[in-house]
């Protein structure tokens, strides 16, 4: 674990999506859009193929901010979901997330995370405020 | 089209929402967590989601037209298993953006009236 200061640069981690996971998070999260799971349905609306929940990507980074000092640790949690994350049938695609501590203040941090997948950001003004 | 009536008023949920560890345990192992007494970070969604969809639905939105924009989480402490909550919807504002129409939610989860995570939606009606 890198020291919590400002400046920071946090050690990636990766992720990896696939239609099995949609599916786990689609029944843990209550969340049946069927452009997360059914290829023929997300093409009819325009979309390349299944997408991921934007959350399940936004869960994944929270798993990111979580590992750094605890789930109970989180206080603030933001993202926009600027690029959808496509999964095609049979692979898994692979979400690197990163962080930079940006200000500690008082044992409260500001991290700005960096998500990424195919070399494309698909999280913008991705930040959490974690207790240290 | 969201009847604009509806924007700052809010709407809290006739029942109460129980937090079981099994919906934690499924939650938190989805995104490789294996700590199920406290939930993770964005866990509250699978509360506030489906409140705030059946709202928005009742007030009119096509859901099967929706793309979420952004959210943010408030979490004034961590939820955990035995949790009751009510979940209380404000829709903030709603503005139509070339064709789109843009809805901002709040969902505050409601404990013993000490609200324990507030939530931000900004969801994105496709024309």
């Amino acid at each position: 674990m890198n020291k919590i200061e400002i400046g920071a640069e946090l050690a990636p981690k990766t992720f990896n999506i696939n239609r099995k996971l949609l599916l786990a998070y689609a029944n843990a999260s209550g969340d049946q859009n069927p452009i997360h799971q059914d290829e023929t349905f997300a093409k009819s609306v325009g979309l390349p193929d299944v997408i991921a929940h934007g959350m399940l990507t936004m869960a994944l980074a929270g798993k990111y901010l979580s590992d750094i000092s605890g789930s109970q640790s989180v206080l603030e949690f933001s993202a926009k979901f600027i690029k959808p994350v496509v999964v095609p049938a049979g692979k898994d695609v692979s979400l690197i997330v990163s962080g930079k501590v940006t200000d500690v203040v008082e044992g409260i941090a500001k991290i700005e995370l960096l998500a990424m997948c195919d070399e494309i950001k698909v999280l913008g003004m991705a930040k959490g405020v974690i207790k240290l | 089209m969201l009847n604009p009536d509806l924007v700052g008023r809010t709407f809290t949920s006739a029942d109460s929402v129980t937090v079981t560890k099994e919906a934690i345990q499924k939650f938190a192992e989805v995104i490789g967590e294996t700590n199920f007494d406290i939930a993770p970070p964005t866990f509250a969604i699978s509360i506030t989601l489906e409140k705030s969809q059946s709202l928005l639905q009742e007030s009119g939105l096509d859901w099967t037209r929706v793309v979420h924009g952004d959210q943010r989480f408030e979490i004034k402490r961590p939820i955990v298993a035995g949790d009751v909550f009510q979940c209380s919807s404000t829709i903030e504002s709603a503005r139509n953006m070339a064709g789109n129409e843009i809805v901002s939610v709040r969902s505050d989860l409601i404990s013993a009236s000490e609200v324990v995570v507030s939530t931000w939606s900004t969801l994105v009606v496709r024309a």
